[in-house]
């Protein structure tokens, strides 16, 4: 029965029609016009070099855009990553000041990051709150920890090393934004060629019948959190480098930001749907977009007003082709 | 792959369109902290019109929100645009530092424009600043002092809570609140924080009022929030038994002067500010002015300017008092 179905639905959408008509189409459609606009806005924009550099800006929020992916296709949603930035950052700034050296440091600032998450998963598996609401409350939570314990300073005085990553290139691409485009393949394999990757997506489909098919979605839902928290950690690091310093108000609004990427790339906010693949190009829309319309002098409200069309565009069409998918 | 060779086909494209628009105009920048603060448009003015005489080309950005990394894409943006001046009222002391010294290691001057960035004073060229810093705190506590006849509960109502020119003049206060006799019968109940945002302003203005039933007077250090706490005060009718001082603009604070809800505020000339910014940094452009500390130059209107310890240059010694008398006299 099923079997028969599945074999008519095969039919019913041919395999150029499964290619093409996807939301992550309309984010790369999106990107390539992009591209043209912001070179045709200003003749400043077309410099590979200028764009990987103005891309730095907004990699921190992609790298954890892509694990957030993961997190919102499992059918849950973590809103503290910015806070979570916010406070590894702090915590390694203070380790670093307290003179423990810079690998213990970078340990604390990822292990805090980790704990953090594994937080929001007891949150959600162990207390069964709504993710929405736990995390925001543990944004708020870990915000203030990180106002009490920084004070209303900056923390610095880092090693010259470890200080400006994003000046730090592969020919003239720089770092941070290899380290994105690894992890980008990285969980783009999980989630599209693992089981885990399969199970994610029957518990976000239907997380009862996910468990009913033996799958452990607590400790699945479990290990996403504290992923998600461990990678906010790595884009407070890169942060920090590229600032500098790190404060307690490092990354504000950010989580906004990030979920912004997640749902430009076609992501199902509901959960069940949503690849890496989308979640990567919309970081770039976001950077093309931003960057070309910041060096063409564009007021930030035109900007803003852009996006916010933008997003509900993505929005709309991702909600239109799943729906036809589905018939 | 296929990206690539979209934006070097673009690129070939704007290479072209670059070469037809260079100009050989001196370009300044002038990035505001945010949007939509009418102290900077006064700055922005005093640039606009100096420009307007020396012949430099002049433009304004600005971002959404005053956060502390929020200027970086912005001024990331002018280095790519090769502008020859960026001129900022920077959002931190220090998250722009390392943005700074790419902007300057590839020539550009770049100016703190109306507080300075304290210990990161080796990332910037020179730093403009309205008026003798160190006389604001003192200055409005007596102002205030002479409003409430030195007696009573006072508040603070101001921006960020890392303001950095903000934190330095409630510091002094705090110090001469202690430290004078004058000033034994007022006492500091609290200092809230407005972010520089009207609404935010106007929420912590009503919730001193709550608070503290027996505040005597607000003192805000910054035009937002004094403009709001001026409504808050006056919508409530507790003019003249609460007053409010602090700095601000004398166009959002005339109507609050001619209907009484406030008896004097403080401020300077931030339009003074953008036509000093102008004028020194066309004249470092064209080597008739040296930037070293001791040095001197003369600015039409300003009179002779001296540059100061560690490139700090003030463009007026003692804070101005506006009140019902001399209000009119200003537009800005």
């Amino acid at each position: 029965m099923s079997a028969t179905e599945t074999f008519d639905a095969a039919k019913a959408r041919p395999l150029w029609h499964r290619i093409v008509v996807r939301p992550e189409s309309v984010t790369l459609l999106l990107l390539i016009a992009a591209v043209f606009v912001s070179a045709w806005l200003s003749p400043f924009f077309a410099d590979l070099r200028f764009v990987l550099e103005s891309a730095t800006f907004y990699i921190e929020f992609g790298i954890i855009a892509l694990m957030l992916t993961l997190v919102v296709v499992s059918g849950e949603i973590d809103l503290s990553v910015a806070a979570t930035m916010a406070l590894s950052a702090c915590l390694f700034g203070i380790a670093h000041r307290a003179g423990l050296g810079m690998p213990v440091a970078i340990l604390i600032g990822l292990g805090s990051g980790a704990l953090m998450g594994l937080f929001n998963g007891v949150l959600v598996t162990v207390f069964r709150l709504p993710s929405i609401i736990a995390t925001i409350g543990t944004m708020v939570l870990y915000r203030g920890i990180a106002q009490v314990i920084a004070g209303d300073r900056s923390v610095g005085g880092f090693p010259d090393w470890f200080v400006g990553i994003d000046f730090i290139a592969v020919g003239i691409v720089p770092v941070p934004v290899i380290i994105f485009v690894v992890l980008a393949i990285l969980l783009g394999l999980v989630l599209g060629s693992t089981l885990f990757g399969r199970q994610i997506y029957q518990t976000g489909t239907n997380p009862i019948a996910a468990r009913h098919a033996g799958i452990r979605v607590d400790r699945l839902k479990m290990i996403l959190f504290t992923a998600s928290g461990l990678t906010s950690a790595v884009g407070g690091l890169l942060m920090a480098s590229r600032l500098g310093v790190v404060r307690y108000d490092l990354a504000t609004g950010g989580e906004l930001q990030v979920v912004l990427i997640v749902m430009l790339g076609g992501t199902y906010i509901f959960g069940g749907r949503g690849t890496i693949a989308g979640t990567f190009l919309a970081l770039w829309l976001l950077i093309i977009i931003q960057t070309g319309m910041t060096v063409a002098n564009i007021a930030i409200e035109a900007q803003l007003t852009v996006l916010g069309l933008l997003l509900i565009l993505a929005i709309i069409s991702a909600n239109a082709i799943y729906a036809g998918g589905r018939r | 792959m296929k990206k690539l060779m979209l934006i070097a086909s673009a690129a070939a494209i704007g290479l072209m369109a670059g070469a037809a628009t260079a100009q050989d105009q001196v370009e300044i920048v002038y990035i505001p902290k945010n949007t939509g603060n009418p102290y900077f448009d006064s700055i922005i003015g005093g640039f606009a019109d100096a420009c307007a005489e020396l012949g430099c080309s002049f433009t304004t950005v600005a971002p959404a929100t005053a956060e502390a990394t929020s200027q970086i894409p912005f001024i990331t943006a002018q280095i790519q645009r090769g502008v020859d001046v960026i001129a900022i009222s920077p959002n931190s002391p220090d998250a722009l530092n390392q943005v700074f010294d790419r902007a300057r290691s590839r020539g550009i001057q770049v100016l703190i424009v109306n507080s300075d960035i304290p210990g990161s004073e080796d990332h910037r060229d020179a730093a403009i600043l309205p008026v003798d810093f160190t006389t604001i705190g003192p200055a409005q506590v007596e102002l205030l002092g002479s409003m409430i006849n030195y007696d009573g509960e006072i508040a603070i109502l101001s921006a960020t809570t890392d303001a950095p020119d903000q934190n330095v003049w409630i510091a002094d206060m705090q110090t001469v609140l202690e430290s004078d006799d004058a000033y034994a019968d007022m006492e500091l109940v609290t200092i809230a924080y407005g972010d520089d945002d009207p609404q935010k302003s106007t929420t912590e203005a009503e919730a001193l009022l709550a608070n503290y039933p027996d505040l005597a007077g607000i003192i805000s250090p910054t035009t937002v929030g004094v403009a709001a706490a001026a409504q808050v005060v006056e919508t409530a009718g507790r003019a003249p038994d609460l007053q409010v001082t602090g700095l601000g603009t004398p166009n959002q604070m005339r109507r609050f002067i001619e209907n009484g809800t406030v008896e004097a505020f403080q401020l300077w000339s931030p339009y003074n500010q953008g036509v000093l910014a102008a004028h020194f940094a066309m004249g470092v452009n064209d080597g008739s002015i040296t930037n070293e500390p001791g040095q001197t130059f003369d600015v039409p209107n300003l009179g002779t300017i001296t540059i100061g310890d560690d490139n700090v240059i003030l463009t007026q010694d003692q804070p101005t008092t506006f009140n019902a008398d001399n209000i009119d006299d200003f537009n800005f």
